[in-house]
């Protein structure tokens, strides 16, 4: 391992700190190193989490009719899943009544502010992810599925890969041939400030919170 | 090995917390377990990747007050590859899992030997 003072070891590190203000109008540096100067790193993180839940959906099928049928026995005989189903449970419906509307806030904040703090689309996203399990635990799926279903995972998902894939495109295209770019770093400390970065934390941020709560729909009842 | 030990008791931590993840999945026979025992050597990754980039005395890469001194900030790039550590990891999880439900269905047990013993009895059958 290389000894701290060595300089090849510290060159980026020092790079990303001296200049990443600058350079990607980013407070928060790891925000500015993960969207900006590594974003198809941070695209492949979330096309894995999509991936990962494509897989799941496909290994949590049951396709034919009987096997449905003798699963759905076979659970039956299992769990006494009826006392475990918190339909009216008056503690939790009030709990997350009240909790998960601050969720939902503290999720957006931080995910809006994740270029001038700690933060970002990964922590907000799993904030959202939980708001919206806690929700469906409380109230049940019917009422959740109303919002929030495979079509429209599929559908945001998509389209918040797509939009990350294009833009950092342009923003890697026009800054490879040193073309004039729409993009500015704005100034830093602003809320609509370094370019890309917060457009890009909320399509990892939908993605995550997507995916949160794919994970836990699909354990939980075996599919949408 | 004395005053480095101490400096680098995080790296010891992590080294032992690895092994603890390790034995759990080679050792132990039930899948759930092995699929933990993974997530227990994951987060000692995640733990030796964070100590090391942590420089004692300095704050969080966050910019403030305008200071872009390197000696003022701890080193950010070992956060954003933890960050792709748990991305992965997360995902991982979520397959096995997956996958072993899927075991379970077929075979009824989790326990790898008891599922080991019916596949070979199933090709004996043939």
């Amino acid at each position: 391992m290389a000894a701290r003072t060595t300089p090849t070891s510290n060159e980026v590190a020092e790079r990303y700190i001296e200049q990443g203000l600058e350079e990607t109008g980013a407070v928060n540096i790891v925000s500015g190193m993960i969207l900006d100067y590594r974003a198809f790193d941070t695209l492949g993180e979330s096309n894995v989490l999509f991936i990962a839940t494509i897989a799941v959906m496909i290994l949590m099928r049951v396709d034919s009719k009987e096997e449905k049928e003798k699963l759905s026995a076979e659970e039956a005989a299992y769990t006494h899943e009826k006392t475990l189903e918190p339909e009216n449970d008056v503690i939790l419906k009030t709990v997350a009544f009240i909790l998960v509307p601050m969720l939902l806030i503290f999720g957006i904040y931080i995910i809006l502010c994740g270029h001038l703090g700690p933060g970002g689309g990964f922590s907000g996203g799993a904030v959202i992810g939980a708001s919206l399990i806690l929700y469906a635990n409380a109230y049940g799926f019917q009422r959740m599925e109303k919002l929030f279903t495979a079509k429209t995972y599929k559908v945001i998902s998509f389209c918040a890969l797509g939009f990350y894939a294009l833009a950092k495109s342009y923003s890697f295209f026009t800054g490879a041939n040193e073309l004039e770019s729409i993009i500015s770093a704005g100034t830093p400390g602003r809320i609509l400030s370094a370019g890309l970065i917060l457009p890009l934390n909320i399509c990892v941020g939908l993605v995550v919170a997507c995916t949160m709560y794919s994970f836990y729909v699909l354990f939980r009842k075996g599919g949408y | 090995m004395g005053p480095n030990f101490a400096e680098n008791y995080m790296a010891a931590v992590a080294m032992v917390l690895f092994g603890i993840g390790f034995f759990n999945l080679l050792l132990q026979k039930n899948l759930i377990k092995k699929i933990i025992g993974l997530n227990i050597m994951d987060t000692a990754v995640y733990l030796f990747l964070a100590s090391m980039g942590y420089i004692e005395g300095r704050s969080a890469p966050i910019v403030t007050d305008g200071v872009t001194d390197v000696e003022a900030y701890i080193n950010p790039i070992p956060a954003g590859l933890v960050l792709t550590g748990i991305v992965v990891s997360v995902s991982v999880s979520a397959v096995m899992l997956s996958l072993t439900i899927r075991l379970y269905r077929r075979y009824h047990t989790l326990n790898l030997d008891e599922i080991t013993e019916i596949i070979k009895k199933g090709e004996e059958e043939k």
